[in-house]
């Protein structure tokens, strides 16, 4: 359990002038949920969209399994199995909900490019099927042929959540996987967030909901102005007086 | 539900070849059942099939593919001149010219997406016009157009045993002459390969992988997909459909001219497309051969028909009738176009192909209430 998947070494960014990022030092052990909270504007979101590629750090760098990801594209930051869940969907609207999952089923099978143009998409049998399966964990098995695009918003919530799991990551990052849903809902993600925690998936959550972060994380990291101000146990961290200050009172109130 | 599809995609396939290859009698009644017409509804639906490839499944749209069609009617004509008037080799090297001039276009164009990929495209067909119109005489022979003399080698010929003739010679496939009806049955059979791959294109992996970056391109790269060279392959495989048409082109009548490149040519392959329903198997065909056929209809008028036509009326008011048709007809008839195309796109946006699948519907729904009305089977809505 000690060894670490992502490591975090000294990243700082900042959007003119703002320090979005200073310091950052987090290491992600594998086999672990890690949940990062903190307060809007922590500076939370940044740091995901430096893991994985869609910004790059000013200074310091982001290492996954001894590779550096720093200036690699977001497509091979994926293919090296880290994947993100994104709290707005990011789902293809105008493909069947099958589509949607078959891609990223695909994407992992034959790498970040594959002219087959003479095969049929659909006597792709083996990642049909192995879609339809995640499809139907997650409750959306008789949504299959629908749109994607005419989901309810938790609908796409959860095909996000699908397509991301399609991938078999090494590493997924989730951000906010539970907000906006109803509380029943949130407790199924919950739920099956702990079934792939089970086959040593690891995780790193972006959470508000303090329910879901003590029923799921393994550690906490806690950030506030763009720095981490406190970092260990659900227990450690619920017994912090700055997170208190920073995060909890400010719940609680 | 993996069997019923492809069965329907040969379905469609077989009745689009029969279709086309039947075209000379059903054409009969609309008088656009001459050859010269119908292979022009074959090439220009080959180009439209093409385009529809990268503009119909990726999204992107290209100003500039008159640019391949002019390339390939250019190496066809080299061909022709230099190695044999057999039409095969000519189609060949035309696909691989407009493929590779596709390829470093479609490179540097593809850095960019939306109205800056149109306008690079855009810039890059200008380009090869006006290369293809001075700059480069030499190899194209600028505004006269490149054309057969009696001088030209034609080696393979020559080595065949094909004696030089007095007269130019005619395109041929393997002797048989490629003007009138049998050109139409060569077009035709282009045609319909490009419609195969075409389908096999939209319903592979790869065709999938297309429309995703339609839908949401960002989303592709978190998935750990390259666009990049999904979206040069569409580029080149339309790019090397347009090589074929501009070869057709050359194969039934042997000269090229620059003013195929022009960019009012690319817009035409963009009018046709949308007009047919960007992202469909036919439309685009139907698109091409609609605007092909209006357009011989139309530019074929002048004022002594009009004349005839509105005889009935008045003489007061009869020249001003006269007059307004007038400017919608023989060179005007680009005006008839427009106001066709801006119909069809405020009404039907999904362009013909989107009011077929409309008319399906009411006749679905009506069979449905018949069969509620009935009473008799509750089940049969499920």
């Amino acid at each position: 359990m000690e060894n670490v998947v992502l490591h975090v070494a000294d990243v700082h960014k900042s959007f003119a002038g703002l320090h979005a990022l200073s310091d950052i030092d987090l290491s992600v052990r594998e086999g672990e949920t890690h949940a990062i909270i903190g307060p809007n504007g922590a500076g939370k979101s940044t740091l995901l969209n430096v893991c994985i590629g869609r910004l790059r750090p000013d200074s310091g760098h982001v290492v996954f399994d001894g590779e550096n990801l720093t200036g690699k594209q977001p497509h091979q930051i994926n293919q090296l199995g880290v994947v993100r869940v994104f709290q707005t969907p990011e789902i293809f609207p105008e493909l069947s909900l099958l589509e949607n999952v078959m891609i990223p089923v695909l994407a992992k099978r034959d790498g970040a490019f594959k002219l087959s143009w003479f095969k049929r998409f659909s006597g792709e049998l083996d990642a049909r099927s192995k879609a339809e399966g995640i499809l139907e964990d997650l409750g959306l098995g008789s949504l299959i042929g629908g749109e994607a695009g005419s989901l309810s918003r938790g609908d796409k919530r959860r095909l996000e959540l699908a397509m991301g799991l399609a991938q078999e990551p090494r590493l997924l990052l989730l951000d906010e996987p539970t907000a906006g849903m109803a509380r029943h809902d949130t407790n199924a993600t919950i739920d099956l967030l702990k079934r792939i925690k089970a086959r040593g998936m690891t995780k790193v959550i972006i959470e508000h909901d303090m329910h879901v972060v003590f029923s799921l994380a393994d550690r906490i990291t806690v950030l506030a102005g763009g720095r981490i101000i406190c970092q260990g146990t659900p227990e450690e961290v619920k017994a912090d007086p700055r997170v208190k200050e920073a995060y909890l009172g400010e719940e609680q109130v | 539900m993996n069997k019923m599809s492809a069965i329907s995609d040969w379905i469609l396939f077989f009745g689009f070849a029969i279709a086309v290859l039947t075209m000379p009698i059903w054409l009969a009644p609309f008088g656009a059942n001459y050859p010269d017409l119908m292979q022009r509804f074959a090439i220009f639906g080959l180009f439209a099939i093409g385009f529809n490839i990268l503009f119909g499944l990726t999204g992107y749209l290209s100003f500039g593919h008159a640019a391949f069609l002019g390339i390939g009617s250019y190496t066809a004509v080299w061909s022709f001149k230099l190695l044999t008037m057999n039409v095969l080799p000519a189609v060949m090297f035309s696909i691989l010219m407009a493929g590779i001039f596709a390829f470093a276009i479609g490179f540097i164009s593809l850095r960019r997406s939306g109205i800056y990929f149109s306008i690079l495209t855009l810039a890059f067909a200008q380009m090869s016009y006006n290369l293809a119109y001075s700059v480069l005489t030499p190899i194209t022979n600028g505004e006269t157009g490149l054309q057969l003399t009696l001088a030209d080698p034609r080696m393979i010929d020559a080595m065949a045993g094909i004696e030089a003739t007095r007269t130019l010679p005619t395109t041929n496939l393997f002797g048989m002459k490629m003007s009138g009806m049998p050109g139409f049955y060569f077009c035709a059979a282009a045609l319909i390969i490009g419609f195969f791959i075409s389908i096999r294109i939209f319903r592979s992996p790869f065709g999938v992988m297309l429309r995703g970056i339609k839908s949401n391109q960002n989303r592709m790269a978190y998935t750990g997909l390259n666009t990049r060279p999904y979206l040069i392959w569409a580029f080149v495989i339309s790019g090397m459909y347009a090589g074929a048409a501009g070869a057709l082109m050359a194969v039934t009548d042997p000269l090229a001219g620059a003013e195929r490149m022009q960019w009012t040519a690319s817009g035409e392959v963009v009018l046709m497309t949308i007009l047919g329903g960007a992202g469909t198997l036919v439309g685009p065909f139907l698109g091409a051969s609609l605007i092909k056929y209006f357009e011989n209809i139309f530019s074929a008028y002048n004022t002594t028909n009009l004349n005839q036509i509105f005889d009935f009326m008045p003489d007061s008011i009869q020249p001003y009738v006269v007059d307004i048709a007038g400017l919608f007809v023989g060179k005007g008839w680009h005006l008839t176009l427009g106001l066709l195309f801006m119909i069809t796109v405020i009404f039907l946006p999904g362009g013909i192909m989107e009011g077929v699948r409309r008319i399906g519907l009411l006749f679905k729904r009506n069979k449905k209430n018949t069969v509620d009305a009935g009473g008799a089977t509750p089940a049969a809505n499920s």
